[in-house]
């Protein structure tokens, strides 16, 4: 058994109580790992701060488990108190999982867990469960008076074989709250687990398929009137002045005024990446009568700094990768000299456009601000911050500021920058009454936090017996300098050199699913299958063999590089196998290969293209991933199937443009995202079985895709593929 | 501004509406049924999906005043209990991930299953198209619909 300290951070962490109707309570930090940062602990103030989690044993043995934060489709509100269950020892059909209660005294803080949920929580979710089981089987050594190591509890039945004494966890939970919180508990082996590692099915579902009221969009109040915004045309236009008089007399309009959003005293966040300071806000009755508004609302608009153009976007990139940076972002050995020695030399470009996040949901939020106090509600994932900008912005201590979460319509990472939050304070503000703003499909895609565009440059030296003995990357990003320099094959190539650029745009960027991975794994994945070709090595084998090179002898300081070379090369045989790769490379498929770590996770994937008409079609894809314990296949493979088909989607089929700073695409008339037809056929996940704890599941299994299809894209067709999104480079999938 | 009686899941509702006001927006901001979703309001998307009779329709694209005498189902109320055999597929495969494009995607499968109770894998793919999922979900909706094909036959 692993024994696991609870008093590391206890005051902080752990705190019991009695249910008023009977039964016990802990409470306990949700999302908070055992070994906080040093910030972390100095911004731990107060007893209670830290706790936002809770477990409840009812008198009759059911258990709810309150979860701080709702769900943005990862299916953390399932697969996290599955954690916490599986310690506790309870019955999952015992189980409830109850959105927290939001902003009451108790809660101090709701944090949106972002791809790292099940990493950062899983020590604490399991002391928590634990903690409960080791006080429930005190409570129950001290009624039948014998020895707490000799009970066991299994199913939610505690048990004392020698006495035969055995009780409900109900019938224990009052008294288990007035045990002490234990100093240490003894965590499960993983061997043992009955919960952790078995198919649940999403505690939403009956909800899901019903209609429930669960998502922003759908808050209705008494009183609440809609609003609507009318931003920029353009990237580098600004407000000038509006005929607003006309539009003031359609029926049901209550008002429309320019806002200024964030006037320059305002203390701005991280979240308020891609803010626009000056808007229009049109308030009305109805969805549909704002929106009528909106379409015969005149504004003026002037130029405010440069407009952009895709056209300049890429000339811009491509004169970066032609110069060299300050300094490298990382050098091993000797790289001119390799390449002078090199028998032959392959240098290939890989490109990729913006990208708008395009959750299902719009962007949207409830807010009800006056004099005295602001009350919100919505999809977020960074309500901390959003409310530190609030304070400053409405000149509002925090402590009257109110924000509550609901269940969000996707993220992919737009729901991180929050001004839409700020935006619907504001005008809620000016209106003295309760509003829903409401994007616009057309709003929402054309003011993004896109992902940004980026160009990569490679270039790679073989020797005569094909060995990669140099390797030389040059990245640049609009706003985003691209490389992760640390990562493979860097510790693989004696003569290694990495130079990144940033590009200033003014065109909003951020963090879009897997952030920077998403375009570089697809580029580097190609291009080892084009350097393994040259090299006249099987792609899997050329792989393998660099793997074994950073196992045995890694170049760098080993601890630099950024990846687990065996973990790296276990999935890739394991993908192998499945895939039976030796053997099926004529059954009339196109085959591709890709392995990429992200998240700290593993990936490696096979694709087959079904080529037997003139455009393929993804006919199958098998996926390995190591991602340590996988608490919920069923839910990890959701994930899985869903960063594939993601990654081939936007790949394959979708770009943002720009000319004259204006957003080409406002609506999927015209902004191409992949649907039912073009989706693979079949996707089988395997999961390595290592014990290790859990790791990123969200992100890691799109960036590779890319790199696969490409791959199979050349075998089907005999081009290789360089721009994103392929369909531009002619071979079309379905 | 006009009035209208509408048959929505079963009851008749009156409202006093805008005759070029979407059904959408008529569910959502009138009647309270926030079930149908808006996702883009050009009928690109599928999420507004409702019933029209026994036929699947976009809600974003169908004006009020088109309506008629014919009734209007939603998500609220394709069953009574939320066991109509597409609901129980869906909750057996495990479809969603956020789940806001779902509700398009059940009312779409399950007037298609009406039409076509033993639909092969292309026709399946053709009948869905015009339904995104951006999470991604595609396989899994596709075996939710052979699988709420094979509760309703057997």
């Amino acid at each position: 058994m692993t024994l696991i300290k609870t008093s590391y951070n206890r005051r902080s962490f752990l705190k019991s109580g009695a249910l008023a109707g009977g039964g016990m309570i802990l409470g306990f930090s949700w999302l908070a790992s055992c070994k906080p940062t040093p910030e972390q602990v100095n911004n731990m103030p107060k007893e209670w701060f830290n706790i936002n989690g809770f477990l409840k044993i009812g008198d009759n043995g059911m258990v709810t488990i309150m979860s701080p934060n709702p769900e943005i489709g990862q299916n953390v509100k399932t697969s996290m108190p599955m954690i916490i269950a599986d310690e506790l020892g309870v019955d999952w059909k015992d189980v409830i999982v109850e959105q927290a209660p939001l902003n009451t005294d108790i809660f101090q803080r709701q944090l949106a867990g972002g791809s790292q949920s099940i990493r950062a929580g899983w020590s604490g979710l399991r002391m928590a469960g634990a903690t409960a089981r080791h006080m429930l089987v005190a409570a129950a050594a001290d009624t039948w008076q014998v020895d707490a190591s000799e009970i066991t509890v299994d199913n939610g039945v505690i048990s004392h074989t020698a006495t035969n004494n055995s009780a409900g966890f109900g019938d224990m939970a009052s008294k288990a709250a007035t045990m002490s919180v234990p100093e240490e508990v003894q965590l499960k082996e993983t061997s043992d687990f009955n919960i952790i590692g078995t198919d649940k099915r999403n505690v939403d579902g009956p909800n899901l398929v019903t209609g429930k009221p669960l998502f922003g969009i759908d808050i209705q109040e008494e009183g609440m009137m809609i609003a609507m915004i009318v931003h920029p045309p353009a990237f580098g236009l600004t407000y000038k002045s509006m005929d607003a008089e006309t539009v003031k007399s359609m029926p049901g309009i209550k008002d429309v005024f320019p806002i200024d959003v964030y006037p320059d005293d305002v203390e701005k966040q991280w979240s308020d990446g891609g803010a626009i300071n000056k808007l229009v806000a049109i308030v009305g009755e109805t969805t549909w009568q704002c929106m009528q508004a909106k379409k015969a609302l005149k504004v003026e608009w002037e130029e405010s700094s440069v407009l952009e153009s895709t056209e300049g976007h890429d000339e811009a990139l491509t004169k970066l990768l032609n110069t060299s940076a300050k300094a490298p972002a990382r050098k091993d050995g000797d790289v001119a000299g390799a390449f002078k020695n090199a028998a032959q030399i392959i240098e290939r470009t890989y490109s990729a456009p913006f990208l708008a996040h395009n959750t299902m949901e719009p962007m949207n939020f409830f807010a009800d601000v006056n004099g005295e106090r602001a009350l919100l509600n919505g999809p977020i994932q960074t309500p901390e911050f959003l409310e530190k900008t609030l304070a400053s912005r409405l000149n509002l201590p925090v402590e009257k500021i109110d924000i509550k979460m609901t269940r969000m319509g996707g993220g992919f990472g737009r729901r991180l920058y929050g001004t839409f939050g700020v935006e619907a304070a504001v005008i809620s503000q000016k209106m003295q009454a309760p509003i829903k703003l409401v994007y616009t499909r057309e709003d929402d895609m054309t003011q993004g936090t896109y992902r940004p565009t980026y160009k990569v440059k490679y270039k790679a030296g073989l020797d005569n017996e094909g060995n990669l003995i140099a390797w030389h990357v040059k990245g640049a990003g609009s706003n985003d300098d691209l490389l992760f320099e640390n990562r493979f094959p860097a510790g693989a190539v004696d003569n290694y050199l990495a130079e990144k650029f940033s590009l200033e745009t003014n065109v909003t960027t951020g963090a879009w699913r897997a952030p920077r991975s998403n375009f570089v794994a697809g580029a580097e994945q190609a291009f080892i299958d084009e350097v393994a070709e040259a090299a006249g090595k099987d792609p899997i084998d050329f792989r393998l063999e660099l793997f074994d090179r950073a196992i045995k002898d890694p170049v760098g300081e080993p601890e630099k590089n950024d990846y687990d070379p065996e973990r790296y090369a276990g999935v890739l045989k394991l993908v192998k196998e499945k895939s039976d790769w030796n053997s099926s490379q004529n059954n009339g498929k196109s085959r591709g290969v890709s392995a990429y770590y992200c998240h700290n996770s593993y990936v490696a994937q096979v694709l087959d293209l079904n080529n037997d008409t003139d455009s393929p079609k993804v006919d199958k894809v098998w996926c390995a991933v190591d991602c340590g314990i996988v608490i919920n296949p069923m839910a990890a493979k959701n994930q899985i199937e869903g960063g594939i088909i993601d990654g081939i989607g936007h790949a394959t089929y979708s770009e943002m443009t720009f000319e004259n700073g204006q957003p080409q695409h406002k609506n999927f008339d015209t902004y191409r995202l992949i649907r039912h037809k073009e989706a693979p056929k079949e996707i089988e996940t395997f999961f390595v079985d290592n014990g290790i704890d859990p790791t990123g599941l969200g992100e890691p299994s799109l960036p590779p895709i890319v790199g696969a299809l490409a791959n199979a894209l050349y075998k089907a067709t005999g081009q290789r593929h360089y721009n994103q999104p392929f369909i531009t480079e002619k071979s079309v999938i379905g | 501004m006009a009035n209208f009686s509408l048959k929505v899941n079963g009851k008749t509702q009156e409202i006093d509406v805008d005759p070029s006001t979407p059904m959408l927006w008529v569910l959502r901001d009138h009647l309270k049924l926030v079930g149908t979703k808006f996702g883009c309001g050009i009928a690109q998307c599928g999420a507004c999906t409702v019933h029209l009779g026994d036929n699947a329709v976009r809600s974003c694209q169908l004006p009020v005043s088109a309506v008629g005498e014919q009734s209007i189902t939603t998500i609220e109320g394709l069953s009574e209990n939320g066991d109509h055999p597409v609901q129980k597929a869906w909750l057996e495969e495990d479809v969603y991930q956020c789940g806001y494009c779902q509700a398009g995607q059940i009312m779409n499968a399950s007037a298609f299953l009406k039409r076509n109770p033993n639909p092969t894998d292309t026709e399946i793919e053709d009948a869905m198209n015009g339904n995104i999922c951006r999470c991604g979900t595609y396989t899994r909706i596709k075996k939710a619909i052979k699988n709420a094909a094979s509760i309703s036959n057997a």
